[in-house]
């Protein structure tokens, strides 16, 4: 198990709940006979510890969604691993996602990893009441007679700010927000180790923001499970995550801890993203990165960030930089940090 | 356009055999020519001989050569299904292009008229019509009656994309330029919606002459213009089946099967090409 | 519940239009005829023998006024209505002097029954088939299936009822290939008579399930394998929800409401097929009836089975249309 994420661990003597190590995932398309890649994951290896808030931050279509997809083994064609592995541990257990019998696969989810999609809003069956879903995804797993199954529903619903009246609704008789609510509800019921959520909060309103991911905080504490989640808003990240990892164009390119990463961040690309949080006081105008987005199917050579890096040199866009060490817990993949040597 | 085809062909095994299979069909039309018989004489060949070297597909009770029949129907079904489709397609593009740009008031009674129409079976209307013509119920007014009756369903289809090609910018900014309504529709939506149109074309043209052969096999139609449901009409008064004269049925049955299942997948291979959810969906498989 | 009730009044008045326009089509196909029904009629009598000039314009006078030909256009329209909402068709002339109405409805439990149940047989064969070769989409029996049904699909109605004919009657004679039941049936109710209609509706049926089920399961297909990829459908899959259960509580659900305005918008091709099928069967229900009746030159009864199909269509077409909001709750007055 000498695999390069182990080597960077935090705490290398406890295990992880979660490894992802040199993962790589492409979207391949085939249309008249010609390939195309589109290289959403590359080539990314981090951990999550028990209890841990780990954020994932980055631009729009930097791959985010499509790294969470991979992790928790919710990939449909086009997109494909191309490499790499993603191992959970579970109570002692240790659950390889894509080694695995696809009924055992199943009968992890729910009971130890629940994941609350990009969208939450539209995941919930819009031609049956909502207590059908809760039914279909949490019953079997709670092992509890029938009455007490709902009472647990009930209470965890009301935990949640909801009335338990929304058991009888339909999706679409709901605020975005109850469903959204509704869906953390579900997604949190069983009380799982893991929870995974992409941009849980994104389609609300900042106040109502605000509650669901205080909730989630809070449930996650509760629980005593890890969460690894992702949202492009900075500012949800200084507040929430213990630690948080920077995607750009399909490539992890910096992690820290939140209070290193928002005051010592070390990347240029990071450093853009800090700098660019609105500071109460401040009147200048926030310098705009030059340039646009790469292009994941035609990414650029060496550093992918290179083209509009201010600090670029020769070698960025020959070479590209790994992710080293700067310290235990704070990892940068830049030339321009940690010396020109690959 | 061409590029098009040819990327098709190369990579749809369904739009080749298709095509294939039409381009059989065409060859036989051009051949139809060539007929060494008029098509209408009678007894110009020995009667009921079975497939031989010289008559490839025997002859018939009434003495006519079964391939030179089969050819000549064929041209005659193939224009009876392409003059039908084309009246009809500009009947279902006047529709639902205008029910799709305009919306509102208009859509609503267009549609109520197109839904109507759509579900009225045509059947006992096409008999009705034939009782009432009889004699005078000839090919072109069939393809009149015919027109007037398949265009409903391709019409939903096209107001469909019409109206979601109102919402695009192009449009506004044609609106805003002071182009008419008329002008706004064939220069600027036509062009897309022609692909469906070309698609609808082969399903009318399968629906309307499925219907002629119907009517024809039943003696509903014009006796004299030999087309494929004629030829099984023929046969049929003659009890062909029972008197063990097979392959005066056979051609006709096979020969509309193999021009159903060309039309079908050229059809089939053309609506998925448009529609690239349905590609996406054979790729993941 | 208004919202609904807005729903039914407004397929209702649909229902309303597509009978007024359908029986005005009637009418005025059935007026713009160069031939005179009256004296078509009167030949068609005259033929058996008697010509007594007096008795034949009786006879002229009489069938003017049981077709409802007296006064002008309009007035024959009015009376041409009021007749139809009374159910009043006039007397059938090949049957004379039964009234159509009682023709007809004797033939109507037949066309009924068989379309009923090759509808439903094709509808839940169909779109069984085609769910489950859109959710398991590497299955090899189900793409083999596939396309065999679907092969099927663009062959007419007439044909292929024409080739099972041919191949139950004549290269292997197991079935009976023609009438609703055995020529000297006793018809009082048994076990056996139900036994033999149930065999002579087999081949009927037969063609009507294998035309009809292709176009089901591509449509199914076509939606199951849309809807997968939906997003409450892959949280119901990571959520550990069996797959039985996906497909049956949540793609099955979302895709049977599509289908059933489909079955609601094709139910006329439906009834053509049935009708057409039950002439090459020579199956006593509207179809036959309706060919006799042109044979025969039967004004009165043709006119009936036109206007009768186009009300009947449109009534099941409506119930289907105000049924399928029971299935999806998001469906409001529009
Ligand atoms: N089904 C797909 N087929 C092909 N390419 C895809 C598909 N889904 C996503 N991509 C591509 O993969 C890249 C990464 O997309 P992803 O959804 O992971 O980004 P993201 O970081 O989550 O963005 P956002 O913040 O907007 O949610 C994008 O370039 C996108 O175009
Ligand atoms: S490696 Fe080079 S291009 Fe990339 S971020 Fe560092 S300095 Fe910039
Ligand atoms: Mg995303």
């Amino acid at each position: 198990m000498q695999t390069e994420a182990l080597l960077h661990a935090p705490e290398a003597a406890t295990q992880p709940t979660l490894v992802v190590d040199r993962l790589k995932a492409y979207y391949t398309t085939k249309a008249f006979g010609i390939d195309r890649d589109i290289r959403a994951v590359d080539d990314i290896s981090l951990t999550v510890a028990k209890g841990e808030i780990y954020g994932v931050a980055g631009e729009s279509s930097s791959g985010k969604t499509s790294l969470i997809k991979t992790i928790v083994g919710a990939i449909r064609p086009p997109l494909h691993v191309v490499d790499g592995t993603v191992r959970f541990n579970f109570s002692g257990q240790s659950y390889d996602i894509y080694d695995m019998k696809p009924d055992k696969l199943q009968a992890i989810r729910w009971r130890h990893l629940s994941y609350i999609m990009q969208g939450s809003m539209n995941v919930l069956n819009p031609v049956r009441r909502i207590k059908h879903s809760f039914y279909d995804f949490a019953f079997a797993h709670m092992g509890l007679d029938r009455a007490t199954f709902w009472d647990k529903v009930r209470d965890h619903l009301r935990r949640l700010d909801l009335d338990p009246g929304v058991l009888d609704s339909y999706p679409h008789q709901l605020s975005g927000g109850m469903r959204q609510r509704t869906t953390i509800a579900l997604a949190t019921v069983c009380t799982p180790e893991f929870i995974v959520a992409d941009e849980p909060t994104t389609a609300l309103d900042v106040i109502v923001q605000r509650d669901v991911l205080a909730m989630l905080r809070d449930i996650q504490r509760d629980l005593g499970s890890s969460f690894l989640f992702v949202t492009h808003d900075m500012s949800v990240h200084a507040t929430v995550s213990d630690r948080v990892g920077i995607v750009y164009a399909g490539r992890l390119v910096e992690e820290a801890d939140t209070p290193t990463l928002f005051r010592g961040a070390r990347h240029p690309y990071t450093q853009h993203l800090v700098a660019s949080l609105p500071k109460i006081g401040d009147t200048t105008r926030r310098a705009s990165l030059p340039g646009r987005p790469p292009s994941l199917a035609d990414p650029p050579s060496g550093c992918r960030f290179h083209p509009r890096c201010p600090l670029a040199m020769d070698i960025c866009s020959r070479e590209v930089p790994t992710m080293t060490n700067l310290t235990p817990r704070h990892r940068v993949a830049c030339f321009a940090v940690t010396g020109a040597t690959p | 356009m061409f590029t098009i085809i040819r990327d098709l062909i190369r990579y749809n095994i369904e739009f080749a055999i298709g095509l294939a299979i039409l381009l059989l069909l065409i060859g036989a039309v051009i051949l139809s020519f060539f007929s060494p018989y008029p098509a209408a004489d009678i007894y110009v060949v020995p009667p009921d001989m079975p497939p031989d070297a010289e008559f490839w597909f025997g002859t018939t009770s009434r003495g006519q050569d079964n391939f030179w029949q089969l050819v000549i129907a064929l041209r005659n079904t193939f224009a009876f299904g392409l003059a039908v489709a084309f009246l009809s397609r500009i009947l279902s593009l006047v529709v639902g292009l205008t029910a799709g740009y305009a919306g509102g008031r208009v859509d609503r009674v267009l549609m109520a008229i197109n839904d109507s129409i759509m579900v009225i079976p045509h059947f006992p209307i096409l008999v009705l019509f034939y009782f009432v013509l009889k004699d005078e119920m000839n090919w072109l007014m069939l393809v009149l009656i015919l027109s007037a009756l398949g265009w409903s369903y391709d019409a939903r289809l096209i107001r469909s994309i019409a109206m979601s090609l109102r919402t695009r910018p192009f449009t506004t900014q044609s609106v805003y330029s002071g182009m008419s309504m008329r002008k706004i529709l064939v220069e600027e939506h036509l062009p897309y919606v022609m692909p469906i149109v070309f698609a609808t074309t082969m399903n009318n043209m399968i629906w309307s002459i499925g219907m002629e052969i119907t009517l024809s096999v039943l003696g509903f139609t014009d006796v004299d213009t030999p087309t494929m449901g004629q030829i099984i009409y023929w046969a049929n008064s003659h009890s062909a089946l029972i008197s063990g004269i097979w392959w005066w049925v056979a051609a006709p049955v096979v020969a509309i099967i193999v021009l159903f299942i060309g039309l079908f997948l050229l059809s089939m291979s053309m609506n998925e090409y448009i529609d690239p959810r349905s590609r996406l969906n054979r790729m993941g498989s | 519940m208004a919202a609904y009730m807005i729903f039914v009044a407004r397929r209702f008045g649909q229902l309303l239009l597509v009978v007024f326009l359908g029986i005005s089509a009637t009418f005025f196909i059935s007026h713009m005829t160069p031939v005179d029904p009256v004296a078509e009629s009167i030949t068609a009598i005259t033929n058996f023998g008697k010509s007594d000039p007096e008795a034949i314009d009786l006879m002229r006078k009489t069938l003017t006024e049981l077709y409802g030909l007296q006064g002008n256009l309009f007035e024959q329209y009015v009376t041409f209505w009021s007749r139809l909402i009374r159910g009043d068709f006039g007397p059938s002339l090949s049957a004379f002097p039964t009234p159509v109405s009682q023709i007809i409805f004797r033939a109507l439990p037949w066309t009924v029954g068989l379309m009923i149940s090759a509808t439903l047989i094709s509808f839940l064969l169909g779109n069984t088939l085609g769910a489950l070769a859109g959710y398991y989409r590497k299955s090899r029996i189900l793409k083999i299936l596939s396309l065999g049904l679907i092969g099927l699909q663009p062959i007419p109605y007439y044909v292929l009822a024409f080739i099972l004919l041919i191949l139950f009657g004549f290269v292997w004679p197991v079935l009976p290939i023609t009438g609703g039941y055995e020529m000297n049936a006793d018809l009082t109710l048994s076990f056996t008579l139900v036994l033999d209609i149930v065999r002579h509706s087999i081949l009927p049926a037969m063609a009507l399930v294998l035309v009809g089920a292709g176009s089901w399961l591509t449509g199914m297909r076509a939606l199951t394998s849309n809807i997968v990829t939906e997003d409450y459908v892959t949280f119901a899959e990571l959520g550990g929800v069996g797959s039985t259960r996906i497909l049956r509580s949540y793609v099955v659900r979302n895709a049977i409401v599509p289908q059933l305005t489909g079955l609601a918008m094709s139910l006329g091709a439906i009834f053509n097929g049935t009708v057409i099928t039950e002439i090459v069967f020579g199956y006593p229900g509207i179809g036959t009836l309706l060919i006799n009746a042109v044979h025969a030159g039967d004004y009165s009864l043709v006119l009936g089975l036109a206007s009768l199909s186009i009300i009947g269509v449109a009534i099941a077409v409506f119930l289907i249309d105000i049924l399928s909001p029971l299935l999806d709750p998001r469906i409001k007055a529009e």
